[in-house]
């Protein structure tokens, strides 16, 4: 049975996990430089050793409202397509092992900007895991609404 | 099969190098075609080319290096005399051997390149009629009978098969006798034989027995003694090393020097004595570590001009042009990857002078100017940045045609132009699809080209910009940071927010406080008088997209960009800092406004400000705003700052000519002394002196003369006088780099017409002559005095 490795996450309060080999680290981070102009779904940009790394507020990319980044927030850091990118969460939660019969395409039911972002749903102890399609999830040139 | 790459490898790169001199001695040979030296040295390179290829088997390579050493040793041998058209066919030669080493450097091998139809022409030279040269020399028939002469080729090769595979000639002294053989200044039977008899007793020297005997020419000879005397080898006193290497060090000594300016900081919160003279140390070692570590990535500009020559005279030649290059500076030195960066544009820029700039040659006698255009490169540091100029003495920018164009194109409205300052006209140039070329050349004027420049140029933080004089000429000027990864920089809040502004943009930073200084509207666009000329604004907060705030107690930046001047507002400037640029997310490139971000002392990300597109940005909105700053320019006509140039000793001092009263010569001995001062009299009054020369430490030689010019300010019925040694001219202040002046007695330093210029300080100058000036003590002053 094959299964695979998932680094989870909550965002208002929803459990969502990106595969493993996909996080480069996970951080929190407290001083964010904004970018003005930048499209709504950028938090900012941080130092990380000397490196220049764009955050991504996932609120936004999921149709919440931005992320207030007063104080520190955590970072899911993404190895990304050649440079880094960084995921803002709410909270960092397990790793967990997942065989695939756990796994689901997403419900119907699940619509909005969610929808685009979700390639599937992980079937947890009493709890639903959207596993996010991590280019989508770091494209912030999406259309957001 | 690996160590045959690295053979390869090694040959790539000496050939390369060797192909860059070649290309260089065949153009300088084309102007000393007697040069036997020049000769040799290319006969020897090709020569070296050929025997290495052979090694390889590299058969190809092999041939046309083969039918290039054929022709260039009838011309060694004075069978047939050196002319531009042999000239053209031996470069088409080396540009056929470089075709076939990036064919084997790509893809391993030499199959693709045509060398057939190279070795027709070069035969053909060979075979053209060289008015009354003896026919002596073998003139192989044409195809057939040259490829029968091959044999011959492998024959001598085999015969210098005796000395170990080609090796680079330095790494050991070789025999004369071989020497001579290799150079083909002799044949190796008569060196065998020239051996044998000394073998047999004859104690003359080798070279004696074949002078003696006719068989080689004295200065066949000399060379090759000269050559033999042992050279420094490279090898001692220098190592390759990866680039790759120098680059992972440089970017390590750029965390150094952030971890260092954050170190610095808390140590100087902290304030422990030791502790901050240790930081300082550190300072010091790390600042001395970065300058040593971004020396091995420089290299002499001379590395890109190198294949300049060679593109003039194709180029001159093409179009019919005599074109003579200068070149100054070749020995400034940038670092290698802007090095790269700056090529292509250097070579438009090149290509451009010769193709557009110079005129034809009866143009140029029908002007009274010799027929030969002078071209010339110069490079020089100057501040924190190299300067790389591109002069030509050709027609110059036609400004009117340029100003007609823009308005033809859109870019401009006609009631704009009367009002426009000449350099923003000739600035236009570099606006995407602009060319005024009357004809679309193969060579430049395909409106692809000026703006091309300007954004390779801006890309690596530097600047561009053209100055033209009817007639005289035009210069264009590059503006190149020494290194790109490490920039000067200010640093500037806006809205709680800190943001890098490259230094080499801005050209001087005014304080508002409301009062003396102060913001005014020209119907809602802001503007500021600077120095009676009104400044557009740009107030970065609103241009971020920001909170707009106030206009009092904040700073503008007077900058520039593609040739305009604008002032920035910012909330305040922090201080000037070295920042290591990192490049930017490529989801921020489509906003355009930053050219890269920065790690600042404390630990934050900085955006740095991309000026240029900051300065097109606003300008687009405020075009319609515009029109009335243009108009109320015009209303306050002859308002532009114009200095007076002065020469003080070896410097050029410029005076604001709105301070300058008359300008004068005494005659020498009409100076008198007042105690310790100069005075003359003048128009009744006494007139204190003050020598500038004094006063600015310029102890030069003072010149001998029976007059000394004088520059006399009035104010108030006073009187002082500056003596200069000469007044050199009057200039526009049409400012591109200015820097604030170090020294005492100069407000700044300002290139005014291609030269640095030192502005004075007028106040203090007049202080230094008369301390009371600005009192009212004068008339009890000189009465004591």
């Amino acid at each position: 049975m094959a299964s695979r490795q998932f680094a989870t996450f909550e965002v208002d309060g929803q459990l969502f996990g990106v595969e493993v080999h996909t996080v480069q680290e996970v951080l929190s981070y407290n001083e964010y430089t904004p970018v003005p102009l930048a499209p709504q779904a950028v938090g900012g940009l941080f130092n990380l050793r000397g490196q220049v790394i764009a955050a991504v507020d996932l609120r936004v990319q999921l149709g919440l409202p931005r992320q207030a980044l007063k104080g520190p927030v955590m970072n899911v850091i993404l190895r990304g397509d050649g440079e880094p990118v960084s995921l803002l969460v709410d909270k960092i939660g397990e790793v967990v092992d997942l065989d695939d019969e756990r796994f689901e395409p997403p419900p119907d039911t699940l619509s909005g900007p969610t929808r685009e972002l979700v390639v599937g749903t992980f079937k947890l102890d009493g709890r639903l895991m959207l596993a996010l399609d991590v280019i989508q999830a770091v494209d912030t040139y999406r259309a957001t609404n | 099969m690996e160590d045959m790459g690295e053979i390869v490898g090694e040959f790539l790169m000496e050939s390369h190098e060797n192909l860059d001199q070649i290309d260089r001695d065949l153009v300088s040979l084309e102007q000393e075609p007697g040069s036997r030296d020049l000769i040799s040295r290319i006969f020897r390179a090709i020569h070296t080319i050929k025997g290495t290829s052979g090694f390889l088997a590299f058969s190809r390579l092999e041939k046309l290096a083969h039918a290039g050493e054929s022709l260039l040793s009838r011309l060694r041998d004075g069978v047939q005399p050196v002319t531009p058209d042999t000239i053209t066919v031996l470069l088409l030669c080396i540009d056929g051997v470089r075709a076939i080493l990036s064919s084997i450097e790509e893809n391993g091998s030499e199959a693709e390149v045509d060398i057939e139809t190279m070795i027709v022409k070069i035969q053909a030279q060979m075979n053209a009629p060289t008015d009354g040269a003896p026919a002596a020399a073998p003139a192989p028939a044409p195809n057939p009978a040259f490829e029968a002469e091959e044999p011959v080729s492998v024959e001598q090769e085999a015969e210098a098969v005796v000395r170990p595979a080609p090796e680079p000639v330095e790494e050991q002294r070789q025999p004369l006798g071989q020497m001579l053989v290799d150079a083909g200044a002799a044949e190796s039977t008569d060196v065998a034989s020239a051996l044998q008899q000394q073998i047999e007793g004859d104690e003359r020297k080798l070279g004696t027995i074949l002078l003696e005997e006719g068989k080689t020419q004295p200065a066949a000879v000399n060379e090759a003694l000269q050559s033999q005397t042992p050279k420094r080898s490279i090898a001692d006193s220098a190592i390759r090393v990866d680039v790759e290497l120098l680059d992972t060090l440089l970017n390590m000594v750029g965390e150094l020097v952030l971890a260092r300016n954050q170190l610095v900081r808390g140590v100087m919160e902290i304030g422990d004595s030791g502790l901050v003279r240790s930081a300082q140390r550190l300072g010091m070692i790390t600042s001395e570590l970065q300058e040593g570590i971004m020396k091995t990535r420089m290299q002499p500009i001379e590395h890109i001009w190198s294949k300049l020559p060679r593109v003039v005279r194709d180029l001159s030649n093409s179009l019919g042009k005599q074109v003579q290059l200068v070149m100054q500076g070749k020995e400034t030195e940038l670092d290698r990857s802007l090095l790269e960066a700056v090529k292509d544009p250097l070579t438009h820029l090149v290509r451009n002078a010769v193709d557009h700039g110079i005129e034809d040659p009866d143009k140029r006698t029908a002007a009274g100017k010799g027929t030969e255009g002078t071209l010339t490169l110069r490079a020089y540091h100057e501040g924190g940045h190299v300067a790389v100029e591109v002069a030509d003495d050709g027609a110059g920018l036609n400004i009117e045609r340029i100003a007609q164009k823009a308005v033809e194109k859109g870019l401009l409205r006609p009631e704009q132009v009367p009002n426009m300052d000449r350099r923003d006209i000739m600035a236009m140039v570099f606006q995407p699809g602009f060319s005024t070329a009357a004809k679309v050349t193969n060579v430049s004027g395909r409106g692809v080209g000026m703006d091309v420049v300007k954004t390779n140029i801006e890309n690596i933080g530097g600047a561009v910009s053209v100055d033209s004089t009817p007639g005289e000429g035009t210069v264009w000027r590059l503006t190149i940071p020494l290194t790109l990864a490490i920039i000067q920089a200010l640093t500037v809040d806006c809205a709680d927010q800190r943001y890098v502004v490259p230094q080499v943009a801005v050209l001087e930073l005014v304080f508002i406080d409301g009062n003396t200084t102060k913001v005014e509207y020209a119907s809602g666009a802001p503007v500021y008088r600077l120095r009676g000329k009104l400044l557009p604004l740009v107030r970065l907060d609103r241009a971020l997209g920001l909170e707009v705030g106030g206009d009092q107690g904040v700073y503008i930046m007077v900058l520039q960009a593609d040739g305009r001047r604008f002032g920035l507002v910012v909330d305040r400037v922090l201080n000037t800092e070295e920042v290591v640029v990192k490049a930017l997310n490529t989801r921020f490139k489509d906003i355009g406004l930053y050219a890269g971000a920065t790690i600042l002392g404390d630990g934050k990300v900085g955006l740095i400000l991309d000026v240029s597109s900051l300065a097109r940005r606003s300008h687009l909105a405020v075009d319609s705003e515009r029109e009335n700053v243009v108009d109320k320019r015009g209303s306050g006509s002859g308002s532009t700052e114009r200095l007076l140039v002065t020469a003080v000793g070896e410097r050029r001092v410029a005076i604001p000519l709105d301070t300058v009263t008359r300008l004068e010569e005494f005659p020498r001995d009409r100076i008198e002394h007042a105690g310790s001062r100069e005075v003359v009299q003048y128009r009744g009054q006494i007139l204190p002196l003050v020598r500038l020369s004094h006063l600015l430490g310029a102890y030069g030689e003072e010149l001998e003369g029976d007059t000394v010019s004088v520059v006399v300010y009035s104010e108030g019925g006073k009187s002082v006088a500056l003596v200069v040694d000469r007044i050199v001219d009057i200039a526009e202040n049409s400012t591109t780099a200015r820097r604030d002046a170090e020294e005492d007695g100069l407000v700044g330093t300002a290139v005014i017409q291609q030269r640095v210029t030192e502005l004075l300080d007028v106040r203090r100058a007049i202080l230094a002559a008369d301390p009371n000036f600005y009192s009212d003590s004068m008339d009890d002053m000189l009465v004591e005095a």
